[in-house]
């Protein structure tokens, strides 16, 4: 197998006494979609918000296409190709659906802070950001506010701002939170048109989606892995079903 | 509000229209040009000093703009940078350095600096604590130009001669001082709206929604807030150069809180965030401060709670009521 791109060795954080992150070691191979599941409150977005740099971890390593990242912040990781989406959708709400992915193609350009372009009316950020909402299926939506977007829509808008880095590795936090079922299956659809272009990390509820998209699931409860692999032997696992699948079966 | 669907479907296979938003800044501007005029025919000179100084006030509203109404940087230190503007350009008027050339590049680095460095160190906080410590470095500033006492200390120091531009003396005029203010203006609306229209400007007007998104996506936002702090600071300088010219006095009030608060009110008045609101803002407070103090003395009683009324009801202050009364776009 290949050199995993993301690497977490012994990652560890505690909220005063609460260990929310206790000890969590896992790899994303490149293009390997890598299942995050658990229970509420498991701290899976906390683990998210440590990947992508929001958080430190009081312990342990982040490794990041070969190089410790751990010291790093949230900038400096997008910058090296690390993007992510919120479980509480985060975009731009005044700026167009188009403006939104070209603010993240502008993070890679040559110059992403002049003074003296356009930016709006800048075909250099605008061709590669159209690109990005055609793969998300928003093309139609470009000049909309991503406030006034629906909420299915405003889901594919985040991965497409995600897209518009072009990313090495792509941190899903429960893309498909919050919406229904007919926008759920494009969103689902969309993220298995994404799969093996990208290394995924993926935090979702939707079992079906899991199983449905997964090379790998891990399992995490209480901030630990319990269980990691193929999906088929992790749901088969009765730890698994103890902690997680059992309540979700009934 | 039945228009908003209608403007966004319109809005969805067309980029809104950058005409449209071109409009009231070309009247404005127009207007201002002309301006001149009406003391030609007949009105009182009086009123061209008292646009003047309105236009001087609007640089630097319009330079607060950048950083709170795009930025969503409430600064209460603005006046700090006016202030410096013009104590440099009084202290070496004194000291028989009276060509812009010189005084101008001068303020831009004081102000660059002192930006700079108490921008780095405001940046580092949020909200009600920025404010404070604008506030703090800005009644700093205050103190220190009180202690001045070479230059009058708390007295303020009185100018005898102008600024001289190139070896001639464009502000001894009255028509010319004003269309100097009047240019400096232009140029620094053209500038500011480059900035805000530009990259650099996408960045800070997406931090001002979502700093996080803007940080996860790659940008250093403390970086890009402290180069917009910085720029807006020295653009208030400049404002702060025509002021110590108009008043041929420069005195430690001059960088006041109220000071700064004024300019907050200024912008807030013609409407944050679309930079010729502050002109407008700027124009009108003046106007109406002048036109009540005629009045009565205590006019600052009634002035207070008529903007905070006039800004609750209008949201987006004259600006936005512009907008509503203006034709529908789309
Ligand atoms: N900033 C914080 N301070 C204190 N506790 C927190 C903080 N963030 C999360 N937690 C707690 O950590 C636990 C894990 O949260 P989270 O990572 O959001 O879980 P998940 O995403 O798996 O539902 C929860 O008990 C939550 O209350
Ligand atoms: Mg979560």
């Amino acid at each position: 197998m290949a050199e995993p791109v993301l690497i977490l060795d012994g990652v560890r954080k505690s909220f005063g006494a609460l260990k929310v992150t206790d000890g969590v070691s896992l790899a994303v191979a490149p293009g390997e979609l890598h299942a995050l599941i658990g229970p509420n409150g498991a701290g899976k977005t906390t683990l998210v918000h440590q990947i992508s740099g929001m958080l430190t971890p009081d312990d342990g390593t982040i490794r990041f296409r070969g190089q410790d990242v751990t010291a790093f912040n949230a900038e400096k990781r997008a910058r090296h190709g690390l993007a992510r989406t919120f479980q509480i959708t985060s975009t731009i709400a005044s700026l167009s659906a188009l403006e939104n992915v070209a603010l993240g193609v502008q993070a890679k350009a040559s110059h992403p802070l002049s003074f003296f372009r356009n930016a709006a009316s800048d075909e250099r950020l605008n061709r590669p950001a159209r690109a990005a909402l055609d793969a998300v299926g928003l093309s139609e939506r470009a000049h909309v506010p991503a406030g006034s977007l629906s909420h299915g829509e405003k889901r594919a808008l985040e991965i497409a701002m995600a897209l518009a880095l072009e990313p090495a590795a792509i941190l899903l936090d429960e893309p498909l939170a919050g919406v229904g079922k007919e926008e759920g299956e494009r969103l689902i659809a969309l993220l298995k048109s994404l799969k093996g272009r990208y290394a995924m990390l993926l935090v979702e509820h939707d079992m079906e989606a899991v199983f449905a998209l997964a090379d790998t699931v891990s399992v995490l409860v209480y901030g630990r892995v319990i269980a990691s692999g193929d999906p088929a032997v992790v749901r088969a696992d009765p730890a698994v079903r103890e902690a997680y699948l059992g309540e979700e079966g009934g | 509000m039945s228009s908003a669907t209608t403007t966004s479907e319109v809005s969805s296979v067309a980029p809104p229209r950058e005409r449209a938003k071109l409009l009231l800044p070309a009247i404005l501007f127009l207007l201002l040009a002309l301006a001149p005029l009406a003391v030609t025919i007949g009105m009182p000179a009086g009123w061209l000093a008292l646009l003047t100084r309105a236009l001087i006030f609007a640089i630097a509203a319009l330079s607060l703009d950048l950083i709170l109404g795009v930025g969503g940087l409430v600064s209460f230190g603005h006046a700090a940078f006016l202030g410096i503007g013009a104590y440099v350009t009084g202290i070496m008027i004194t000291e028989g350095r009276s060509e812009a050339l010189v005084i101008l590049p001068v303020i831009l680095g004081v102000c660059a600096l002192f930006g700079a460095i108490t921008g780095a160190v405001c940046l580092r906080t949020r909200g009600v604590a920025f404010i404070m410590i604008t506030l703090a470095f800005g009644q700093m500033v205050y103190f220190l130009a009180q202690a001045l006492s070479a230059y009058g200390g708390d007295d303020g120091l009185t100018l005898y001669e102008k600024s001289t531009l190139l070896g001639f003396n464009p502000f001894a005029n009255r028509t010319s001082f004003y269309y100097s203010v009047l240019i400096a203006l232009a140029g620094a609306y053209l500038l500011v709206r480059g900035f805000v229209a530009s990259r650099f400007g996408r960045v800070l007007r997406a931090a001002r929604e979502n700093p996080v998104r803007v940080s996860v996506t790659g940008f250093d936002v403390t970086k890009v807030r402290l180069v917009a702090y910085v720029i807006s600071g020295m653009l208030a300088g400049l404002s702060g150069f025509f002021l110590a010219n108009h008043t041929e006095f420069v005195s430690p009030a001059f960088m006041s809180w109220q000071r700064s608060g004024e300019l907050i009110f200024m912008a807030v008045l013609g409407g944050v965030g679309s930079l010729h609101g502050a002109i407008i803002g700027a124009i009108a407070y003046l106007i109406a401060e002048d036109a009540l103090s005629h009045l009565t003395e205590h006019w600052r009683v009634i002035f207070g709670p008529m903007i905070i009324l006039f800004v609750l009801f209008t949201r987006g202050g004259i600006v936005g009521m512009l907008r509503k009364l203006g034709p529908r776009h789309g």
